[in-house]
């Protein structure tokens, strides 16, 4: 029966071996926003186009949008673009750009140069609305339904499997 | 050329590694020595090819050739020369290389000094250590190669090295780091090759013990090295996080301790033998969790970088393959190891299994807590974080326990001693720590402190004791330096390596208890006065530096009107990356530490600044406690009784 008891090392390790294997499943960038089922932030910020025209919450409302976070800094906004402009060019829903902690000159190249998927940008140098979003990295994504209410936040690259994601909560709005 | 080259280096390498595995080790089951003697040239060209391949790794960052992929991702040409070559390890492809190159360096050390293992011993360690390092080299060809090419086109420039990586510290930690992780992979491959044989005895203790002291002075230092980083380096003057992958690199060190200990218990008395092959398996195996849990991403962490899920299952599978395998063959083969000798309830083995208890019990909370989170979010229970207050809470009873017992293990002899004579040895040393326990809070503090008692009688007690241990061997001799000639070098560095825990326990207490800082607003001319020091803040300049542009703070800093520092703490931003790094500046003494960091501009002329002023009591003594720990380990190693043929004495 001692013979047993050895046992019990590689038993405990198997379990653990099991729990990680569920754990890889899990990704830990799946951050749920504090901010869900709550009201988009309030702002005034630039447009990123024109100057003059201030934009504020009142622009995000009215029917469901994406806010994408993104920067000319970040690399994985790049990789990110082509299912941006996908997602444009499949006429759902609109993706509002919020160009965080950016300078305006080297966004506007890059709309120019990689053709632009956003209806419109906000422009948020200072990172001041990023920082009432809880952003955690550019690139985000957010869904708003028709009243501005927050429904899903995604945190990285969008894929085309999170667009399917993102598909199905659109449809149930 | 030169990254394909690296690449099949590697190859080559890992072909080596299967042969290395296989050849030596079916020669010692059939008893076949011609086979058994591939092991030695197979472990040295399998270091030729890796370190070929490093070089090649570590030339296309010195020629900032940006074709190759991580290159591009980790490096930039505007970087400072001694960054470019420590960003070969600065992001996951390269560090696995630096652990592969780490690992076939530990074979080839073991091939080189083990003149005095039996053939078949060698040939199975070596084998092992090549089963590990087929492991490690198929993961990097397979999911994580370094030598990935951009092309046909590639970028201009590179990405840069991520700012807090740009540092001395970063240097050295990781290669210190992964020496230690690694070297338990000979502790491990021995305990293997013993099972295999079955030839546990004080021979397989004596041939193990100086590879496992080396081993864990490394990580020790490696960890020593990474707390001083984290402290200078990310600005707010803590100097251990519970983060999950310094708990990653603390669990090892733990078990390893409880190893380096039972080792000597089985190499001198004979005693603990599963018990401790038990412990030589553990220590490895954290050391591979500690890998997984870093690259597979499964933890958030400030060290995680690129997470990839199929990396972690490949890492996963390495893992149950290798611990699973281990603790399965040791399942079986470990009855047939018996300990025979005997010992009494007052003797130092019952300190031994006692100390060893502890650490055990002590790593095994530090893995639930790193890992509570994780398994909580598998079970479905919800996203949470386990945070410094629960690792305190169990951390500092557990620790302060154990020293208790080490403190007086100096005294007690192997085998047995009676009561009377402990009491005897023990009284005066342990009331005198209780007393300097009191009275320290009131002399240095503002009275009296039982966290502050806790702990200086601790570190009373140990120090006490170990010096009462040394004098004692002096008491019936006059010629003390014949005596101081002829205690051994393990000797001394056991009391060397005793002495860093009571020093770190007195840096820890006294930082913690003592630790005082202000966040201020100040402008030009400001005045500021923190434990007895005035710091006058003279305003910012800009200062440029190979990569980035800096904010530099002047802080003069005085005491009864002298001077006694300038401090230039400075807010940098990199202008690749573009992130912003606090680069805080240091008074440091024995003593204490001033330190301040600078945080945001608080107008837009810049003038006004948030300024973080930290005065750190016996911080150095943390580091310089781990410094004696590392030192004292690797001193134990020198000790002539290694360098003698093993084999012709027995133990």
């Amino acid at each position: 029966m001692a013979r047993m008891w050895l046992f019990l090392p590689v038993l405990l390790f198997f379990i653990l071996g099991g729990l990680l294997w569920k754990g890889l499943g899990i990704d830990p960038k799946i951050l749920p926003s504090a901010l869900i089922n709550q009201t988009f932030p309030n702002f005034k910020l630039e447009s990123l186009k024109t100057d003059s025209k201030m934009l504020t919450r009142a622009d995000l409302i009215g029917k469901p949008v994406l806010v994408n976070v993104w920067a000319t800094w970040c690399p994985a906004c790049r990789q990110e673009h082509a299912q941006l402009l996908q997602i444009a060019n499949s006429k759902q829903i609109p993706i509002i750009g919020l160009n965080y902690k950016d300078e305006r000159e080297s966004a506007l190249t890059w709309l120019e140069q990689l053709d632009n998927p956003y209806k419109f940008n906000i422009y948020d140098h200072d990172g001041m609305l990023g920082l009432d979003l809880g952003v955690y990295g550019a690139p985000e994504t957010y869904l708003l339904d028709k009243n501005g209410i927050i429904q899903y936040r995604h945190v990285g690259v969008l894929t085309a499997e999170t667009w399917q994601q993102l598909q199905e909560l659109i449809h149930a709005l | 050329m030169i990254p394909e080259i690296g690449e099949f280096s590697l190859i080559i390498a890992l072909c080596l590694s299967v042969i290395l595995a296989i050849i030596p080790m079916y020669g010692a089951t059939v008893n076949n020595s011609l086979w058994m003697s591939f092991a030695r040239p197979l472990a040295r060209g399998q270091f030729c090819f890796m370190l070929i391949s490093f070089l090649c790794l570590t030339y296309a960052f010195a020629i900032d050739d940006f074709s190759v992929a991580y290159v591009a991702n980790h490096s930039n040409s505007k970087l400072p020369i001694q960054f470019k070559l420590s960003a070969v390890w600065g992001g996951h492809e390269g560090s696995l290389l630096l652990w592969g190159f780490i690992l076939s360096s530990w074979t080839l050390a073991v091939s080189i000094f083990s003149k005095s293992i039996p053939l078949d011993m060698l040939a199975r360690v070596l084998s092992v250590m090549g089963m590990i390092a087929i492991g490690f080299l198929a993961f990097m060809l397979f999911t994580s190669s370094p030598f990935g090419r951009y092309l046909p086109s590639f970028p201009a420039d590179g990405a840069d090295l991520n700012p807090l990586l740009q540092d001395f510290g970063l240097i050295v930690h990781p290669p210190m780091l992964y020496m230690g992780y690694v070297g338990f992979s000979v502790a491990f491959a021995f305990a293997i090759a013993a099972l295999l044989s079955g030839r546990l005895d004080a021979a397989w203790a004596r041939w193990s013990r100086p590879w496992t002291n080396v081993a864990w002075a490394f990580l020790g230092g490696g960890i020593t090295l990474g707390s001083w980083w984290a402290y200078y380096e990310l600005g707010w003057g803590g100097w251990w996080f519970w983060d999950p992958v310094e708990n990653a690199s603390l669990m090892p060190w733990l078990v390893g301790t409880a190893l380096v200990h039972s080792l000597a218990a089985t190499e001198k008395r004979g005693v603990f033998k599963s018990w401790t092959v038990l412990l030589a398996i553990f220590a490895f195996s954290l050391s591979l969790l500690g890998t997984f849990l870093v690259r597979s991403g499964v933890l958030t962490s400030v060290h995680a970088f690129a997470s990839d899920p199929e990396r972690g299952l490949f890492i996963l599978i390495l893992l149950i393959i290798s611990i699973g395998g281990s603790l399965t063959l040791y399942a079986f083969k470990a009855p047939n190891v018996k300990s025979s000798a005997q010992f009494a309830l007052f003797s130092r083995e019952t300190l031994v299994l006692i100390n060893n208890v502890f650490l055990t019990v002590m790593a095994m909370t530090v893995l639930l807590g790193t890992l509570y989170p994780l398994l909580l979010d598998a079970l479905g229970g919800g996203k949470i974080s386990v945070g410094p207050p629960y690792f305190n809470a169990v951390f500092v009873p557990i620790m302060s326990c154990m020293a208790i017992f080490m403190g007086a293990s100096m005294s007690i002899r192997w085998r047995q001693t009676t009561t009377k004579n402990i009491l005897q040895t023990l009284w005066k040393p342990f009331i005198g720590s209780l007393i300097i326990g009191v009275i320290f809070p009131f002399v240095y503090g503002n009275g009296f402190d039982s966290k502050v008692f806790l702990g200086i009688s601790i570190s009373c007690w140990v120090l006490s004791t170990t010096m009462l241990e040394f004098v004692q061997k002096f008491r019936h001799s006059s010629k003390y330096l014949t005596r101081l000639r002829k205690l051994s070098l393990s000797y001394y560095g056991m009391m060397l390596a005793h002495l860093g825990v009571a020093v770190v326990a007195v840096g820890i207490t006294l930082v913690s208890v003592y630790s005082e800082e202000r966040d201020m607003r100040m402008q030009a001319g400001d005045k500021v006065e923190l434990s007895g020091y005035q710091f006058e803040f003279q305003g910012t300049k800009i200062v440029e530096g190979a990569n980035y542009k800096a904010d530099q703070g002047t802080l003069v800093v005085s005491s009864n009107g002298q001077q006694i520092a300038v401090l230039k703490p400075e807010k940098r931003q990199y202008t690749v990356k573009k992130s912003m790094m606090t680069e805080a500046d240091i008074d440091p003494n024995l003593w204490r530490d001033l330190y301040v960091a600078l945080g945001e501009p608080l107008d837009e002329a810049g003038t006004a600044w948030a300024v973080r002023i930290h005065y750190k009591p016996f911080v150095r003594w943390l580091w310089l406690g781990g410094l004696l720990m590392t030192l004292g380990g690797l001193l134990t190693v020198a000790d002539k009784r290694y360098r003698h043929k093993f084999g012709v004495q027995n133990g």
